[in-house]
């Protein structure tokens, strides 16, 4: 019973950070119609600016010991920042003038984009070494910008619930940024703005509705959510491997499995498909693990939890192509 | 000087050119409709108007000003909606957001509740159904919905295309009675129609289009009564 309680937080927590991520590619997959493969390295880039953020004001302001409180909110927002600038600027140079080109060329060029990110994030003359610019191809430890206490601690006979400082932070960021995107997609102009350009562009740009800016913006929120997903997450899991890293790439497929399940396109959709995959990535891990040791009495069951994730992914694209929230795309006639 | 001129207008999609030399013009306060069969080039001509579609050679002038190369949404500003092909609604919105987005680059909020009201007079099912989705509406009411959120914007020219498409023969006499009332209320517009018989009855000059270019215009009730359109776009004669 711990053990699952146990999982279940971290499944809850690393959902939230799938859902962060997985917004960022349903919304440009709403609005464009194409899958921005370069989001997953928006991702890492904001894992890795908050490393270079926090490292830089730490030995700025010659901090020692436990940081302030101001220094974890600081880092997070420039990380966001940093990264919305980078997703406005790949968004100008490498798929706006594509606007009107097959949605195959830019697709391949999404995936250029991402290789390019990956490979710049490795070069390996560091501009300031101590601060890791650019990131260098070697893993770095994320410094400490939370006590790493635990919140609340629940006992179960000889076994222990601990819910961490650092999971209800990383789940309370979480939702409230998805709770403010909420608020911005369907409460306000500029949200239905997106929502009628994502629809038909041609006829939203009749309303007056300038375009381009739209998908300017909706680039720059979904960069913003990834990096604050990438800072989040190097909280949880301070070991930062090298931007190219396995590891990246596998979490960013899961969170664009999440998009696809949810339904992408979709908003809410991308949420529920974020919680939902790490619900079963953790979830399988936890009720497989023990059972396929014993009866193949091997010890490979950790290594199959990606396994649940993609086998989900199939069933759903089997059984219901348009994701869980998804709507059929009527073919105009 | 007219509201709206079009010069030697041609358009090109790939090789096949789709108008060539257009030239039409539209008076200040008046019905501009433009009939011609099925591929004639009638709402390429609108596409080309509004800066959907890039022109190969021709100028539009709205006010005498040249706006050719001008976006879309750069154009709306200028006083020109193009109520376009299809009605064009974004059916993932409620009916409410749809008209919102009608004035979206309008600022002067009291105004655009007034227009709000006055589009509300022209169209009361739209008040009844302001929290549906805009795709949950009857076709007749997403006509008027397009037609009611295109005046949000308010346009002193409105551009329609295909207005009474599918419609009911009784809704399409109610969409050209609102059509006048609209223009009298000083909106100048310029229909497209291939129910010529409806549009030369309510506009005051008239345009025929014949594979991209212009076969016939003048004076709608004369058009109207000339043998070659009778036969051609009225079934008898």
């Amino acid at each position: 019973m711990a053990d699952f309680l146990q999982i279940l937080v971290t499944a809850v927590a690393v959902g939230s950070l799938y859902a962060l991520i997985a917004l960022g590619y349903t919304m440009v997959y709403g609005i464009l119609k194409f899958i921005n493969f370069a989001h997953s390295d928006v991702f890492v880039l904001g894992a890795w600016t908050g490393f270079t953020a926090s490292t830089l004001l730490i030995s700025r302001f010659s901090i020692s010991g436990p940081p302030p409180l101001w220094l974890g909110p600081l880092v997070l927002v420039t990380a966001m920042v940093v990264c919305g600038l980078v997703g406005f600027t790949i968004e100008r140079l490498a798929y706006k003038p594509l606007r009107k080109a097959p949605r195959l060329n830019v697709l391949i060029t999404a995936i250029g984009v991402s290789l390019l990110l990956q490979n710049v994030g490795q070069l390996q003359f560091p501009i300031a070494p101590d601060l890791a610019l650019p990131f260098g191809a070697s893993p770095k430890r994320m410094p400490e910008l939370l006590p790493d206490a635990a919140l609340l601690t629940m006992s179960f006979g000889d076994n222990q619930v601990v819910i961490g400082l650092v999971d209800v932070i990383i789940v309370v960021s979480a939702i409230t940024l998805m709770l403010a995107l909420e608020v911005l997609v369907y409460r306000t102009r500029l949200g239905a703005a997106m929502r009628a350009v994502s629809f038909n562009t041609d006829n939203a740009a009749l309303m007056g509705i300038p375009v381009d800016r739209v998908i300017s913006i909706t680039f720059v929120t979904g960069a913003m959510l990834a990096a604050a997903a990438g800072f989040l997450y190097s909280m949880k899991y301070p070991g930062l491997n090298q931007p190219a890293h396995e590891v990246w790439v596998l979490l960013g497929l899961k969170a664009f499995v999440a998009a696809v399940v949810g339904g992408i396109g979709n908003v809410r959709g991308a949420v529920l498909g974020g919680f939902l995959i790490a619900l079963i990535e953790f979830m399988g891990q936890f009720v497989w693990a023990r059972t396929l040791d014993q009866w193949f009495s091997t010890s490979m069951a950790p290594t199959l939890r990606d396994v649940y994730v993609f086998a989900v992914l199939i069933i759903v694209l089997l059984v219901k192509p348009t994701g869980l929230l998804g709507t059929p795309i009527r073919e105009k006639v | 000087m007219p509201l709206l001129e079009v010069k030697n207008l041609s358009v090109a999609y790939g090789a096949i050119k789709a108008l060539h030399g257009v030239d039409l013009s539209v008076e200040q306060g008046q019905i501009l409709t433009l009939i011609g069969c099925n591929g004639a080039g009638k709402t390429t001509t609108l596409r080309a108007i509004s800066g959907m579609v890039r022109p190969s050679a021709g100028q539009v002038l709205l006010d005498g000003k040249p706006v050719t190369g001008l976006k879309p949404h750069e154009i709306v500003r200028l006083g020109m909606s193009h109520c376009p092909e299809g009605r064009g609604i974004f059916a993932n919105l409620t009916v409410d957001e749809n008209l919102a987005l009608g004035a979206f680059m309008r600022r002067d909020h009291a105004a655009v509740n007034q227009d709000r009201q006055r589009v509300f007079t022209l169209f009361p099912r739209l008040k009844e159904r302001l929290k549906q989705n805009a795709g949950t509406l009857s076709g007749g009411e997403q006509q008027m919905l397009a037609i009611g959120r295109a005046l949000l914007a308010r346009p002193r020219l409105l551009l329609l295309d295909e207005p009474s498409l599918g419609l009911a023969p009784q809704l399409v006499q109610t969409i050209f009675r609102i059509i006048t009332e609209i223009n009298q209320q000083g909106v100048t517009i310029l229909l497209v129609e291939q129910n010529a018989h409806m549009a030369l009855n309510v506009a005051h000059r008239a345009v025929v289009l014949e594979t991209g270019a212009v076969a016939m215009s003048g004076d709608a009730k004369a058009l109207a009564s000339s043998d070659e359109v009778k036969k051609a776009y009225l079934g008898h004669g």
